[in-house]
């Protein structure tokens, strides 16, 4: 899977690591963005107050 | 040996002969899932609530300096508590930030804008995060001034919550000034346990005489199984005009002075 990754990337060497740090820090956004916080609602318990 | 025809078969060879296998992509998938829960439990235990507080705290800062430029601050540094009873304002509608909650026990920084209300809209937003009942008191009004906040994630303001310590200062700033409560003790309830935010605490149709500050968050870590109670007693006030109470002068004025 990865290693299909880097042959598809061009360039040389250092460009496909500029690339994948690129496409890394992309998807840690969208995840820290979106992704987590929906199944941090979805799993956590999130009840802080008193009620009946 | 002579003839050399290594180089060319050489770097044909894997390529051509890469074959694609289950067993790597699966993994490579495994690992992937991996780090991803790893990355989401950093996230959920430490990079969250350093988001959410900073926001919080810069939002506190925000109320601070709006309240502070109705009024010229003193140059004056001996500031005096203020006499008589309390400014006591009304209530503020619905998820409006009508207050901000320092704990200096709860951590060094630790100054949170109070909304109206508890619902998700307040405690879960990256600019308010701690919930006022309605229909409790009013800071410095008599009777039971009740707060909610998550204790973790979300800003986790209450994480600290179990560390307070018996005289520890609690302040309320409002439009108004600075109201000082005194930390008196802990109490573990469950989740339906609202005799915690009565007026007079745990007592039924008590008249209250007493101006007391309940904070409630859930119990133990991650969890709802229990709430965690921390209550205070009113000491004092100090007017908006008067300036703030030395013990937080640097982080109730405006956030430039940090």
């Amino acid at each position: 899977m990865y290693g299909a990754l880097w042959r598809a990337l061009p360039g040389p060497a250092w460009l496909r690591v500029i690339i994948l740090i690129v496409l890394a820090a992309a998807a840690l956004t969208v995840l820290v963005l979106w992704v987590f916080p929906l199944i941090d609602s979805l799993t956590t318990p999130q009840d802080v107050i008193v009620e009946e | 040996m002579t003839e050399q025809p290594a180089p060319q078969s050489r770097s044909r060879r894997p390529r051509a002969r890469r074959r694609f296998s289950v067993v790597s992509l699966l993994g490579e998938l495994l690992i992937t899932a991996g780090v991803l829960v790893l990355l989401f439990l950093g996230w959920q235990l430490w990079l969250n609530d350093i988001i959410f507080g900073a926001s919080q705290e810069q939002a506190a800062d925000e109320l601070s300096e709006l309240w502070e430029g109705e009024l010229p601050t003193p140059e004056d540094a001996a500031v005096q508590p203020g006499t008589g009873d309390p400014v006591v304002m009304g209530a503020p509608a619905a998820n409006e930030a009508f207050a901000n909650l320092i704990v200096p026990r709860l951590g060094v920084d630790f100054k949170r804008p109070v909304a109206e209300g508890v619902a998700n809209a307040v405690l879960n937003n990256a600019s308010l995060g701690t919930g006022h009942y309605p229909s409790t008191a009013m800071p410095g009004g008599i009777g039971n001034f009740a707060l909610s906040a998550h204790r973790t994630a979300y800003g986790g303001s209450f994480h600290n919550i179990h560390q307070l310590v018996v005289g520890d200062a609690i302040f309320v700033e409002t439009k108004d000034g600075w109201y000082k409560y005194i930390f008196r003790s802990l109490e573990y309830v469950r989740a339906n346990g609202v005799g915690v935010i009565l007026p007079v605490p745990q007592q039924p149709g008590v008249e209250p005489t007493q101006r007391l500050i309940t904070l409630t968050t859930c119990n133990p870590f991650l969890s709802s199984a229990e709430r965690i109670i921390a209550y205070g007693v009113y000491d004092s006030w100090y007017p908006r005009d008067g300036g703030a109470p030395a013990e937080i002068a640097g982080l109730a004025s405006a956030a430039g002075v940090r």
